[in-house]
């Protein structure tokens, strides 16, 4: 289990084709992850849930992966998450 | 295969035309413009720029002239006219032409014909047939089915299921169109409507158990005769490497005989129930058309909830 704070670089933030890219690159990985931000815990694999979290630009979530492939989620998702587009 | 011509014959019966030159087999007469020609300025002796070729309807209009003319003049006029090889006349609103100009026609074998409605209603009528029978057409494999008022065209590999679909479909009150070969027509420049070869109309194969017949298994009420296109949904067997929409913000397109059909592709995997999949989609694009995208709804809540977190740091 690795858990990893990063800093949303993304322009518009986590809006919802940013989420839905999100979610797309999250299903990519076997380990299961869970994006933490405020008080909430969402599957980073659940479009909805994802969603619901509406997280803007500058803003910090921690991602929680465990499973075989955990680290090379957490650095997939840190890339996505901290590329400007 | 598009047809390149009706005939007379075809347009007299779709009409219920009269025809006064009865000795003309009307069946041997093909028209193969879709537009037609009202002669009132040929009668008047103008023949530049004739469409000749199309069908010539008459109306009071040209009936009024004639009457300022004297019974020679008129014959000459007809004379004229018929000279000129046009595959028919029709005379609506029930006017009776002269037994000469009748005779006319007979000697220069034109097929004079009359209908009891009023001159435009002739002609709207045989331009929208005639349209409809020479549309662009193209014959596609797949199935066709009426859901909530929405024709869906239900495309895959052999074998994925789609008569099966189709079937489960009826049972829950939709209606079959076709299945497996569907002849397709561009009855407008952006409307397609589809229909089974008579050969096939209402069946199903289904593997397993063979031919079956969809009106008399399951009633008049389950079958359709043609239907518009309004979607494509295709099925695809479950690819994991592949990543299918989640949100149906983006529309895929299928385009068939120029018309741009949005598509969705169905991953298909056991226990997915495929007819109430398709039944959401259908409701799903009906709402899209009265002006409502629940996606885009969803984009909006998810942005104003940004804006408004935004807002709130910032003081």
């Amino acid at each position: 289990m690795i858990k990893k704070e990063i800093r949303i670089e993304l322009a518009k933030g986590l809006e919802a084709r940013p989420v839905a890219v999100f979610v797309q690159v999250a299903s990519q990985y076997d380990s299961s992850i869970f994006v933490e931000y405020r008080d909430k815990r969402v599957n980073a694999k659940s479009i909805m849930g994802m969603m619901s979290l509406g997280i803007a630009q500058g803003e910090k979530v921690v991602i929680a992966a465990d499973g075989a492939d955990e680290a090379e989620a957490v650095k997939g998702l840190e890339k996505y998450l901290t590329s400007k587009e | 295969m598009a047809r390149t011509y009706v005939t007379l014959e075809e347009v007299a019966k779709k009409l219920d035309l009269t025809n006064l030159t009865p000795e003309i087999d009307l069946s041997q007469v093909k028209v193969y413009h879709r537009a037609i020609n009202r002669p009132a300025f040929q009668l008047a002796g103008f023949y530049d720029y004739f469409d000749n070729k199309r069908i010539q309807v008459m109306g009071r209009a040209e009936d009024m002239y004639l009457q300022t003319l004297t019974p020679e003049e008129r014959k000459e006029r007809f004379e004229k006219m018929f000279s000129y090889e046009v595959p028919g006349i029709i005379i609506a609103r029930g006017i009776q032409p002269d037994p000469e100009a009748l005779e006319l026609a007979h000697k220069h074998n034109v097929p004079v014909l009359s209908s009891k409605h009023t001159t435009a209603l002739v002609i709207v009528e045989i331009i929208r047939w005639i349209n409809q029978q020479l549309a662009p057409s193209e014959t596609i494999s797949g199935v066709l089915v009426d859901v909530f008022g929405e024709g869906i065209l239900i495309t895959g590999a052999s074998g994925i299921g789609k008569s099966e679909t189709a079937i489960e479909l009826v049972k829950r009150g939709h209606r079959l169109v076709a299945d497996d070969v569907i002849e397709i027509l561009r009855v407008d420049e952006d409307v397609l409507f589809g229909r089974a070869p008579e050969i096939t109309r209402h069946l199903v194969e289904l593997r397993g158990i063979g031919v079956v017949d969809i009106k008399s298994l399951y009633g008049v009420e389950s079958v359709r005769e043609y239907s518009p296109i309004d979607m494509v949904i295709n099925l695809e067997e479950w690819n994991g490497q592949l990543s299918y929409d989640r949100l149906g913000l983006n529309e895929e397109y299928q385009t068939i005989l120029g018309v741009d059909l949005v598509k969705y592709t169905i991953p298909i995997r056991p226990g997915r129930n495929l007819a109430i999949i398709i039944e959401t989609a259908a409701v799903n694009h009906r709402q899209k058309q009265m002006g409502y995208n629940a996606a885009q709804e969803l984009c909006d809540r998810v942005s104003e909830e940004i804006r408004m977190r935004n807002r709130e740091e910032n003081q």
